[in-house]
């Protein structure tokens, strides 16, 4: 038969392809990672010398500056505003799909069109606000403005659209408040939704770095990104200890996305991709 | 006593329902609606429509944060700020360098990555390794992938060594006026290409199988089923890409900052707007000329969000 299982020169190409660009995407991760482990003056060179690789620059970026500390600020700052985004988000999301209160489409069309509005040009007066507020350089005033996010309730709404309506109708009828059916009935059924929502707000706070390079003004309050910034600025002979900065950055949004991928998958294809 | 059982002719039934319940079902809903956007709504006032008036009255003055005026009791300025801005040369390098970056980045991202979702897409091994190696430089900071660029590309770096292998001469790429910009286009396609992968994927996993196999049947071979099925079915992913890819590049910041220090140099040629607008507002303290520029910038987006909005003369929902 014709249908035989062969290998043409066409599949191997495509492979080929395949896999280089792979090798580009995941090269320079794997270069700066062996590069974090070697000794400064081995930066430079192709080669790696087993015996020489350790974790020391880890140790050394950890007792020495305030990398601690950076982490630290970075955590609690991302949790906080994916915390806020993930219940803000959804509420709000889901009264745009399925509560008619008047003005609802009028607030429809007012988020497709702020939508359009880059942040930056708020930039300068959200920094006065937050001066006068007392927030510069606080954890307030890096969570608080970023709690909602107009393009993900705008997702979330999309994914609500597409639920089936009985379940809530029988709770209503069970005498189940609003409230009470959004986070013990809808919200359960969601977690699809509610993961790409995570991973995309968690992911893209802990590594933005024009808002918080703003606000934090003092070493102690840094995030990672802004932290690492200014480190690279100082010790940028040392590539070891820099990569090991950019891999202490990196390493655990890749970790939080292998954990949740095939969830984030799925919830882009059932949202996101509903235009 | 039952109110739906007794007919009355003067009294409607309605006034005799009222009392019964404290809210309308319609209240509740209004209540329950708002409610429920409440959080979106105050912190969109307080920390968006806010400051937006703020900022369009600021750009109409002169004021700096070190000034001990309110803003409206600063120097009103006209138009002045707005007629300065498409004077100021810098500014003009800072636009084109922004135009410059997103043409190169836009076509190179979108091409690459709706290649990429359609191999991912088709019947292949280790499927999920693919997806999930070409989706991890976008998870990755700026700021990192910046340093390692930095590193991999700097005089005596590994890149420059590779290019050695060839007889081809290095360079310090991001120190290069001629170069810098390149290099940060290819980052930056490099560090981006994931995210509208995905949204492809995403576009192409929602066209139905039975539609390429009526064409299958119908003769057409791989080419007419791509040009003439898949991209039809996938346009409003691409709009979609398209205008979040041409947002996305005219805002370019972090990489700019990060590579240049801050400064947007060699010689200006990685100044963008947004690196522009922060040092004006920020370093400089020209809060009301920042502010101008940030609506010329927000009138660019605008303008040509509409135009594609045109051309594609499709509204995604």
């Amino acid at each position: 038969m014709k249908k035989r299982k062969t290998i043409s020169p066409v599949r191997i190409l495509f492979y080929i392809i395949l896999i280089s660009y792979a090798v580009i995407t995941l090269g320079p991760f794997i270069w700066s990672f062996i590069t974090s482990l070697k000794p400064t003056s081995e930066t430079d060179n192709f080669t790696v010398h087993f015996s020489q690789l350790s974790f020391k620059n880890y140790g050394y970026i950890f007792t020495n500056f305030p990398f601690p500390r950076w982490l630290f600020n970075s955590i609690i700052i991302a949790s906080v505003v994916s915390i806020g985004n993930l219940v803000f988000n959804s509420m709000a999301g889901y009264a745009l799909a399925r509560i008619n209160f008047p003005g609802r489409k009028y607030l429809f069309l007012a988020i497709l069109g702020m939508m359009m509005i880059p942040g930056q040009v708020v930039m300068v007066p959200t920094y006065m606000l937050l001066s006068k507020l007392g927030w510069m350089n606080t954890y307030m005033g890096m969570t608080i403005p970023f709690l909602t996010n107009m393009f993900l309730i705008f997702l979330m709404r999309q994914f609500f659209l597409g639920i089936p309506k009985e379940l809530e109708e029988a709770a209503a009828i069970d005498g189940l408040g609003r409230f009470g059916t959004f986070f013990r009935i809808v919200l359960p059924m969601a977690t699809t939704a509610l993961t790409t929502q995570f991973i995309l707000v968690f992911t893209g706070n802990w590594n933005s770095f024009m808002w918080p390079s703003l606000i934090a003004t003092s070493s102690e309050m840094y995030t990672l990104p802004v932290g690492l910034n200014s480190f690279k600025g100082q010790y940028f002979q040392f590539p070891d200890q820099v990569l090991a900065g950019a891999m202490l950055l990196s390493l655990p949004m890749i970790a939080v996305f292998l954990i949740f991928q095939k969830k984030f998958i799925k919830g882009i294809a059932s949202t996101g991709g509903k235009e | 006593m039952s109110i739906a059982e007794t007919p009355n002719e003067n009294k409607p039934i309605k006034v005799k329902k009222a009392p019964k319940v404290f809210f309308t079902n319609k209240k509740r809903e209004s209540i329950d609606g708002w409610l429920f956007v409440a959080p979106f709504v105050i912190l969109t006032l307080v920390f968006l429509i806010g400051p937006i008036i703020v900022a369009f009255i600021l750009s109409f003055k002169q004021y700096s944060l070190l000034d001990q005026t309110t803003i409206l009791g600063a120097k009103s300025v006209g138009i002045d700020n707005y007629i300065k801005v498409f004077k100021d040369p810098v500014f003009l390098q800072a636009l084109k360098n922004t135009f410059v970056y997103s043409i190169g980045v836009v076509p190179l991202q979108l091409i690459i990555s709706l290649l990429l979702a359609l191999v991912v897409d088709s019947k292949i091994k280790a499927k999920a390794f693919f997806r999930v190696a070409y989706y991890i430089p976008t998870l990755t900071s700026i700021v990192a992938v910046s340093t390692i660029f930095l590193f991999l590309f700097k005089k005596d770096g590994i890149f420059n060594k590779f290019l050695s292998i060839f007889g081809i001469g290095g360079r310090t790429w991001f120190n290069d006026p001629n170069f810098a910009l390149m290099a940060i286009i290819l980052m930056a396609v490099w560090s981006s290409v994931g995210v509208t992968m995905i949204i492809f994927l995403a576009g192409l996993q929602e066209i139905p199988q039975t539609v390429y196999e009526a064409a299958e049947i119908d003769g057409a071979n791989k080419f007419q089923r791509f040009f003439k099925i898949t991209l039809p079915l996938i346009k409003p992913t691409v709009f979609f890409n398209l205008v979040m890819t041409i947002i996305g590049t005219l805002q370019m910041f972090d990489q700019a900052y990060v590579i240049s220090g801050g400064n947007g140099g060699p010689l200006n040629s990685t100044m963008t707007v947004v690196l522009y607008l922060y040092n004006k507002g920020f370093k400089e303290f020209e809060m009301g000329y920042a502010s101008a520029i940030a609506f010329v910038l927000f009138l660019i987006i605008f303008t040509l969000t509409l135009i594609q909005k045109r051309l594609f003369k499709e509204e995604p929902q």
